[in-house]
Formats: C-alpha cells, structure tokens, sequence
C-alpha cells in the first residue's frame, strides 16, 4: 500500500470511484469542486457516467433516475446547493433507493461564503427535505477517515437502501492529508430485485413516493421508522480520545473534532484532564457511549463551527445544559481558543484522593454541566 | 515535535506549490502532514498564502495562530504574518519585494533576495523554491536532499522542463544561507 | 404480444369457413384497470396511442417511463412498464439519469403543462440541450388539472380558471409558452411536434408523431417531444364534446399543430 498526498476532495472523489460509483451527476460550487472537476475525467476513462447537470435540483433527480436503475449514483455539493437537493432528498428516502451525497459544508445562512462551516447539521440530521426521516449522516474529521467512509457509504446505502451523507467542511475539501488509498472495487453487475431494467418476464416495477392513502402512507412511515430504528441500534459511530481519566470531556465533530484533539494534547500538557468525545456518525448520533461518558467527567464543552447545533443533541443525551464554544462564518476555532474555553481551569494538583479516574455515582447529581453565571 | 509553516506572497509566485513541495517531502520523510490554503474568489493576481504543519503525531488542528515559520514573499504577507510569528519563531523575507520588517527579538529574521537569487540561478519565477532553500539551510525541518527529490517526483508535468532551474533555485537559496552561517560561526 | 391491428383480416379456413381474426386487442402495454381520469379527459386517448405504438415497435419489455406530478401522476399504475415518478417538472432529469445509466433501454417521460410548461422548464430545456435520447409526451390542457383548475402556463390569453377569475391577461400574467417551437431551435432536439386529440383524424396523426418519436429515440438521433392539445372537460366546465370542440376552436389558434422540427 502507497500513501500520497491528497487534497481532500479529490481523496473523496477518488474513493467513490474505487468504491465502484456508477455515476455521477453534479453542479459547481466552492468548496467543492474540485470533486466535480477531478470526476469529469476520471469516470469517463473507466466507462462510467460523468454528467455535469444544469442545476443541483438536475443533479440530484438525475442520481434518482440513475439510482432508480439500481446503479451506484451519486452527487456533491455544499450547503446553498444541498438546500436546492432537499426536493430530491425526500423524494429518495421515500422511494427507498440508495444514494449517496457529499457536502462539503460552506459558510451561511444565504449565500454566506465559500469559508468552512458546520452550519449544516441541522440540514443533514433534522431536515434533508420534508416528511419524517433522517438520512445516515457520517462526518469525517481527516482526508483518510473520509475516504474510508466515502469507502462504505454505498455498501451502507445499499444495505438500508436509504441516503448517506457525507458531511465535511471546506477545511477537509481543502486541505491536503497523506492517505492510504483502498484497491479499485471491481463490482459485479449488480441487478437489485427493485431495479428498473425493463419488465422482462415478469410483472412491471414501480419506484415512487406517492401514497394516497392514508394507511397506505402511514406504513410506509411505519417501514421508514423500522429501517431508522434498524440503523440507528447498528450505525453509530465514534472516536474516544484520552477520555480514561478525564475529568472534562471535550465534544466535537469533523474539522472541529481535530482541532479539539490538538486541545486536548495542550490542555495535557497544562496538566488537565482533558478528553475528546468525536461522534462520527451524526445520524444515528452515538447517544449511549457519549451518556456513559459523561457520568465520569465533570464538566462537558462543546466546540462547534456554527451556534450549536449538535449542543442541543448532547444536552438531550446528557440531560442537561453544556458549555458550548461555536465560531460561524467561516471563523475556525484553534485549539489555544478551546483550552481557554474550557470551564475547568488548570490546578497545581490534580489527583484526587484513590481516583482512578471514575467520578463516584453520587456525584453525577451534584454536578451541573450548566456554564457558571 | 511539531512544526507550522506559513507560505504567502501574491496569487502566481508559486506560494501553493512550495508548500505542497514541502508537504510531499515531509511525507516522504515519514512524517505526519497537513496542507491547507487559504481559498477564495480570486483566480489570479490576488493574495495567497498555505500553512503546512509537520509533526511526528497525527495532526490535530491544519491551521496555526501563530506559526514557527513564516516566509514573506512580498510585503503585504511580512506586514500581515510578521507580528504573528510564534514565539522564537523564523521569519524568511524575500527583500526583493518587501523590506525588512520590524521585527521582535524573538523572532530570527531571514532576509533574501529570493527573485535575485532566482534569477541568476536560471528563472525569476523560482523565488518560492529559493525560499525554501534558505529555510532549510537555516532550521532544518526536513533534510535538504529529500525536499531536493520531492522536486523531481512533484513537480508537475507541464513544470517538468524546469526540474533543473528549480534544483539550482533551491540550491542556490540553500547556499545563500548556509554560507551566512559558517560566516557567523 | 399480439399486434394492434387497425381493420380486420379476414382468412379462410379449411373447410371454407370466414375467421375473423382480432381487431381489436388491449395493448400489452397497458394494465386492464380503471383509470381515475374524469369522464372526458383524453389522458386516456393519449395513454393508448402510447401503449398501442410501444407494443409494435416491440419495446414493451425495454421500456421505462417517467411518470410526472399532475393529472397523470399515476400513469404508472395504467401502463404495463417498469416506471418511476418524479418529482414536480423532474421528470426530463429523472429521464436523464436512467438513460444514461441504461443506455439501450428506451425511457420517456409524460408530462403536463404545468409540470413541464411551468416548474419544470429547466430541466427540459437542458434535457434538450444535452440531446439527451428521451422521449417526452407533453399533454397539454391549459389548466393545472389535479389541482382543481388554476392558471397554467399554457393558459389561452382571456381564459377564465380558478386562479385567473377575470381571464388570463396577458399584460399581467403574461402569455401562454410555445415549448415545441421554443426547443426545436435547439440542435440536441431532433423531433418537435404538436398534435392533438379532438378527433378521430387528429387522433390517427398523434399517434404516428409518437411512433416517429419513439423511433427517433431508437434512432438515437436525440431528444423527441410530443406536445398533445387535450381535453379538461371538469376544469374547463364542459361537457366532453364541447370540450373537444374547444381544443379545436380555442386552443388551435393559439397553438398551432404541426412539426416545428423532425430529422431522420
């Protein structure tokens, strides 16, 4: 195995491509065309369908007709572009075909700007277009955990047949990572037993969103919830780092997530007892290792690149009021801002009396997670 | 260990580049790498800068508040990145298009006649690798001769008639330095 | 699949006996269910005149259709292909990305004029545009039907609708859009036609146009369109006749029949 230097959306390109896109159909927009300008060869070479479509909204109904044909399809965009898709989105999730998107998040709302942003949290785990679902939401903090997970993501969307979202920042689009590139995935043709291909020999297929019916459309939500339900006990992902003894946990993701492991490692070396709870998987949200944590630390900050999106999900899971540290914009926090932020500060002596590092239980009451006044 | 290096100067002198070069070889020396621009709606002409991070461990955080190194290649970037400087830090000043800027006792101060430099070493537009050349000369982040063999693996196709200029740019850049430093001693 | 013929043959048995051969079959590509057209509404026409010419062309079983938001947003349910239904004026790109993925397969869309005239002029025009090797049935009515009869895009200049209650005034709600005319000026079209179905002999020559426009894609000569004048007897407030008569004596004038571009 070879590691080279990639820019991260040509990593993440280059990893559909060896995960054995089908197809892709996308619109331009910075932070993330390069994936657009890096695909528009390297698909034609090897036979497979590149298109660069009029609009996001194009694209995206574009990957639905592709989808629909039980083809690996796919698309990209950031976050103005990814408000067009919504449509398509919904549209997807009801039919149950399986797709994949990438967003490389910008600054918003509007037309913001081209900066990175985690501003989109909200978008890809709550609202990715209309009705009752959420799509797989995975958010890489390095160029080589997104290609691992852009790796996955269509065997992920395949098994559920459901809608993966890569959720990355311009940071990640941008920037350049040594990564180990996975071998080139020969596929055999695949002909799902729900593909369009022409009613050959048997009864016509259908793929469709519409359910007049009102029972009709509620088992439709019934099975929805079921697949939810299914992924969510089987797709949580996260990473612990030097949470062991560590008195306050730090918890972000993406970009942020690195970051606050560069904290983390400062406030060490300040002497505190700092660790890093970086979800992986947005949706499902790793609820119950973040829950256990947080009955040994004291103190909870989370640090995001918006106005704390994902606070809200850890105060629920918690079961209470975080500190919370967010920059918008296109402003990035850096590791020196989060060691400030933290609520506890360095003591000349930290050993508590036998501590391993376990917060007695009786404590967990006591304690708020609440900023102090 | 840990090193940030801020690269930054105009849109066209290579700014990119020589931190992607830098990059490439620090990989090549097994280190841990991030490269990240500075990316915005300017195509040409603008300003530009990168930050390269070198370490022996995962790199956490790809920007730097304040980076051990700078190099300035024209004024706006020594004005802008001078005073940012960490603390100890190095700044290499190309004093071909910007003057010396005031600096603080703590910061070693680097001046080269980078675009001279590149010219008599055989292309004015080699300033970027004549920089490079010079730091390394000065604080050796990574050994001269692997950036030297990342040239010639990285430098790209339509820039490959230039492999020569390029190695007597860097070259001649080293030896501005190196030179200094035995005289010093 | 059993040929649609258009008058009976006769045939003689062996001990001298006529047979009369069928004259008169269901197209294979269509389901035999009720429709949930008005009493009326030549949706159904325009579905049999698609369904008799995919059958003898003999691409029943290569076939997929895109069906649109609208009245004939169940078109699936009628026909007997592998489809799938877009969203709202989605269709042409939906199309696209079959066709592309399934490059032998013979995908069409049908598409109203609300859907394609109005929410979806974007992704036909780039449809067409590309030349993408599609075949788009447009049926046009002048009215959103499913949604109870509002102003369409394609609305006659004067016509009273539930949403321009003083008639369509073009100085204000501007005028009705010619889209044949409009993407035959496009090189990736390669066949535009309007037709309609007011009459039998109307009826006899839409359904050779969607022959030569199935055929077209067959041909792989680029994008064909269809545009179809039909009738909305429950919108338009009249019985089926009279509104026959209208598509004849109203929308005619307004959009002409005619080819306003065939190659090959």
């Amino acid at each position: 195995m070879t590691i080279k230097l990639w820019k991260g959306n040509e990593a993440i390109a280059e990893a559909a491509v060896r995960a054995g896109a089908d197809a892709y159909f996308g619109y331009p927009i910075t932070p993330q065309t390069e994936l657009l300008e890096y695909l528009s060869s390297r698909m034609p070479a090897l036979g497979r369908v590149f298109l660069q479509a009029e609009s996001e909204i194009g694209a995206i109904h574009m990957v639905y007709g592709a989808a629909s044909a039980g083809k690996r399809a796919f698309t990209t965009s950031s976050s103005p572009g990814i408000s067009l898709m919504q449509e398509g989105l919904s549209y997807i999730a009801a039919s149950e075909v399986p797709c994949v998107l990438v967003d490389i998040m910008r600054g918003g709302p509007g037309l913001g700007n081209i900066q990175p942003s985690q501003a989109d949290y909200f978008q890809m785990t709550r609202s990715a277009g209309h009705g009752d679902y959420h799509p797989l939401v995975l958010a890489p903090a390095t160029v080589q955990e997104a290609v691992d997970l852009m790796s996955i993501s269509f065997d992920l969307a395949f098994l559920y047949r459901h809608l993966v979202v890569l959720l990355a920042d311009g940071i990640l689009g941008q920037m350049m990572e040594p990564v180990e590139m996975p071998p080139l995935r020969t596929l055999e043709d695949q002909m799902p037993g729900w593909a369009l291909t022409g009613a050959v020999g048997r009864p016509p297929r259908n793929i469709t969103s519409l359910y007049l019916g009102a029972e009709q459309l509620e088992g439709l939500n019934l099975r929805l919830q079921a697949k939810l339900a299914q992924i969510a006990a089987y797709e949580q992902r996260w990473e612990s780092y030097r949470t062991d003894d560590a008195e306050q946990l730090i918890v972000a993701f993406g970009t942020v997530g690195r970051i606050a492991r560069s904290a983390v490692d400062q406030a060490r070396e300040q002497g505190q007892r700092v660790g890093l709870f970086r979800p992986i998987s947005l949706w499902p949200f790793p609820a119950q290792p973040l829950a256990q944590l947080s009955r040994h630390v004291d103190s909870i900050l989370v640090v995001e690149m918006n106005a704390g999106q994902m606070r809200e999900d850890v105060e629920r899971i918690v079961g209470g009021p975080v500190h919370f540290l967010g920059r918008m914009g296109g402003m990035i926090p850096t590791p020196e801002e989060i060691v400030e932020a933290l609520p506890m500060k360095p003591k000349a002596q930290v050993h508590r009396n036998g501590s391993n590092g376990a917060a007695p239980v009786k404590r967990i009451k006591e304690r708020s997670y609440a900023p102090s006044a | 260990m840990q090193t940030s290096i801020v690269i930054a100067g105009f849109g066209g002198q290579g700014v990119l580049f020589a931190g992607q070069l830098l990059a490439h070889a620090a990989l090549d020396a097994r280190k841990h790498v991030t490269w990240i621009p500075s990316y915005g709606p300017e195509m040409r002409g603008g300003t530009a800068h990168c930050t390269v991070i070198i370490s022996d461990r995962p790199v956490g955080s790809p920007l730097a508040r304040h980076p051990e190194i700078v190099l300035a290649m024209n004024q706006p970037s020594a004005v802008k990145y001078a005073p940012l400087i960490g603390l100890g830090g190095l700044l290499v000043v190309n004093t071909s298009l910007a003057e010396i800027p005031a600096t603080r006792p703590d910061v070693r101060l680097i001046p080269v006649a980078a675009n001279e430099v590149a010219e008599a070493a055989g292309d004015l537009r080699l300033a970027n690798v004549v920089l490079l050349g010079a730091l390394l000369a000065t604080r050796p982040i990574l050994p001269a001769p692997v950036v030297e063999k990342a040239l010639e693996r990285y430098l790209p196709e339509r820039h490959r008639h230039l492999l020569d200029a390029n190695r007597a740019a860097f070259r001649a850049g080293y030896a501005s330095q190196d030179e200094q430093t035995r005289l010093a001693a | 699949m059993p040929p649609v013929l258009e008058r009976p043959i006769e045939n003689q048995t062996n001990n001298g006996s006529p047979v009369l051969e069928p004259v008169y079959c269901f197209p294979d590509s269509l389901r035999d269910v009720h429709t949930h057209y008005c009493p009326g509404c030549t949706h159904g026409t325009i579905h049999r005149l698609v369904a008799e010419v995919i059958d003898e062309l003999g691409i029943r079983e290569r076939t997929l259709m895109v069906a649109p938001v609208g009245c004939a947003v169940f078109a699936y349910e009628y026909f007997n292909l592998d489809s799938c239904e877009a969203a709202h004026g989605r269709a042409p790109a939906m199309a696209t990305g079959l066709k592309r993925v399934l490059p032998d397969q013979i995908v069409f869309t049908y598409q109203g004029d609300g859907d394609l005239a109005s929410i979806g002029t974007n992704e036909i025009i780039h449809a067409a545009a590309r030349g993408e090797k599609i075949t788009v049935i447009f049926v046009n009515n002048a009215v959103y039907g499913m949604t109870g009869g509002q102003m369409a895009p394609t609305s006659l200049p004067g016509q009273v609708t539930s949403s321009s209650p003083a008639g369509r005034n073009p100085a204000i709600q501007g005028h009705p859009i010619h889209i044949p005319e409009m993407l035959a000026g496009m090189p990736g079209v390669a066949y535009a036609v309007r037709r309609s179905v007011h009459s039998v002999a109307e009826i006899r020559k839409t359904k050779k146009a969607i022959r030569q426009a199935f055929q077209t894609q067959l041909d792989g000569l680029g994008l064909s369109i269809v545009e179809i004048l039909s009738s909305c007897p429950t919108n338009w407030r009249m019985d089926p006749a009279g509104a026959l008569d209208f598509i004849r004596d109203q929308m005619v004038p307004v959009f002409p029949l005619g080819d306003f571009k065939v190659i090959g």
